[in-house]
């Protein structure tokens, strides 16, 4: 019995309360940057953003998922009811599964797998199946045009983002995020020598997000509201928090591979006294701002031009650069042993 | 114990899904039970300790090729009833072939022996497990006892693509293309004309 205890009921009980502690969080900071996302909107539109509910509105998030949990949920009469149901559902498990191997400070990982990158890109790139299966399983052609473009956007995008990230790992010399952070702590971080790649892999997670302006799975204007638009209540909050999980997600990625995750930005005095995860908190949310401000900003991509951009500019670029990437590393002996 | 269970978790869940793909009337589940079965060969791979292909198994076969099928599958126009037409009709041959098949794989397995030292290399792994990551032992491999290898399988892949593109490339004289070159050269002055209207004059 105490074996059991020991080997199988308490790290089981320890595991939980990590996940808890990653999961509530998350989900608290999923709701305050719809918040955010309204109120940087409106600043930028010159309005004023939710400022009725609570303090300078800042319950707004709760009344609307309050809101989300008391409507219906309606199952069209014509839809795959499993799919129908599992798609939701799968959009927002993939959103949350990711977490487990950021490296929010050091050591504090959840789990601290060799092969942390590729994990990533799995995960990131099953995310497509929640979305496609919601097109299909509504038996609407809106939805189901939304899921196709989607389908087709986030393979395609994925692409460009393998190579860019292949060049951070031929500096890194590792797969795993908290040694390519150790990595960046001796020399610099890699958004200055791969600039160019930092700026493609911004670019390239808002494609693979689905958000503005390559926000065409849900184009209002021609699909009405895309691969979502037959889902209410409790289903299309959890397709809402897994897009809004997911922009966090990826742009914590992005912190790790290019913004040295926890690192102070110079290793000196007022900057060390600063816990590394409050560093990491705040570079996580400038690049979500870049997100809400590229959504204020940018019209709508055509899709033909979504599809351009992302094959005939990102993958070659991307590809140039891992071979000058590796050429470097090469002619000045600089390749990580 | 609890690595145990994983392992019959995954297998049963594995060989159900791979099962319920040939059942299912609906090929649209019967992509998505493939995939699952895939997800499950991925965690039986983690297992064994084989992290990397794991990982390779899904973002290859379920991230991108499996994203494929569900593509074409989704597409079809499917009549569900006429699927169940002339099942007595093909039953006798279908039959017959299982048979066969069923019969070669009891043949192969009655008369299966593994080479010394592939059975040598199993036991003793080159470079040890304990020092060296999958990724790395792969890589070592790949890129110096099985390079060549490794390009003419790139090579390979290479001339399928093409092949793809060349044998669905057309061209047809009456389709209108976008020229990016005119529109990016388009400057304001030749679309553009800015007048200076006077108040209730009109232009």
């Amino acid at each position: 019995m105490a074996d059991l205890w020991n080997d199988v009921l308490w790290p089981l009980i320890i595991i939980i309360a990590q996940i808890l502690l990653i999961v509530l969080p998350l989900l608290l900071a999923v709701a305050y940057l719809t918040y955010a996302e309204r109120k940087v909107i409106g600043a930028m539109q010159l309005r004023k953003g939710p400022n009725v509910v609570g303090p300078f509105g800042l319950l707004q998030p709760i009344a609307d998922g309050a809101k989300l949990f008391l409507k219906e949920t309606i199952i069209p009469t014509g839809a795959d009811r499993p799919v129908f149901i599992l798609a939701p559902m799968l959009t927002f498990i993939l959103a949350l599964i990711g977490w487990a191997v950021i490296p929010f400070d050091e050591g504090w990982v959840l789990s601290d797998i060799n092969v942390g990158v590729l994990y990533l890109l799995a995960i990131s790139g099953l995310g497509v199946y929640g979305i496609i299966m919601a097109g299909w399983a509504s038996n609407s052609k809106y939805a189901f045009l939304g899921g196709l473009r989607s389908a087709a956007q986030m393979v395609s995008y994925e692409i460009s983002m393998g190579l860019i990230i292949i060049s951070v790992l031929l500096t890194a010399g590792t797969l795993n995020l908290s040694e390519i952070v150790q990595a960046q702590a001796n020399g610099v971080w890699y958004a200055l020598p791969h600039f160019p790649m930092f700026v493609l892999f911004v670019v390239s997670i808002l494609a693979e997000t689905n958000r503005a302006p390559f926000d065409l799975p849900e184009a209002e204007a021609e699909l009405v509201g895309g691969y979502n638009v037959e889902y209410s209540a409790m289903t299309f909050a959890l397709f809402f928090l897994g897009e809004y999980a997911n922009m966090i997600l990826m742009s914590a990625i992005a912190v790790v591979l290019f913004l040295g995750g926890w690192l102070p930005p110079l290793d000196m005095a007022p900057f060390t006294w600063v816990p590394g995860i409050i560093w990491f908190a705040l570079k996580v949310c400038a690049i979500l701002f870049v997100f809400l401000w590229a959504r204020a900003t940018f019209p709508r991509y055509r899709y033909d031009q979504l599809m351009r951009l992302g094959w005939k500019v990102f993958l070659p670029l991307s590809l140039a650069w891992v071979v000058l990437t590796a050429g470097v590393l090469v002619a000045f002996d600089a390749l990580p042993q | 114990m609890i690595h145990a269970l994983t392992f019959y978790l995954f297998a049963l869940v594995g060989v159900l899904s791979a099962v319920m793909v040939v059942l299912n009337r609906n090929p649209v589940h019967g992509v998505l039970w493939l995939i699952l079965a895939f997800f499950n060969a991925a965690g039986l791979f983690v297992l064994m300790g084989a992290e990397f292909i794991a990982m390779l198994v899904v973002v290859v076969y379920v991230g991108a090729v499996a994203v494929l099928f569900l593509f074409v599958v989704m597409m079809l126009d499917i009549n569900f009833l006429g699927l169940r037409e002339g099942f007595l009709k093909y039953m006798p041959f279908g039959a017959a072939l299982a048979v066969i098949l069923a019969v070669e794989v009891v043949i192969l397995f009655l008369d299966w022996t593994l080479a010394g030292e592939a059975m040598a290399l199993r036991a003793a792994p080159i470079p040890d497990v304990s020092q060296v990551s999958n990724t790395e032992a792969l890589g070592n491999l790949i890129y110096t006892q099985y390079v060549y290898l490794f390009q003419v399988s790139g090579l390979l892949l290479l001339v399928a693509m093409v092949g793809a593109i060349v044998l669905t490339h057309r061209t047809s004289p009456s389709v209108r293309r976008q020229r990016i070159a005119d529109q990016v050269h388009r400057r304001r002055e030749q679309v553009l004309d800015v007048k200076s209207v006077r108040s209730r004059g009109g232009i």
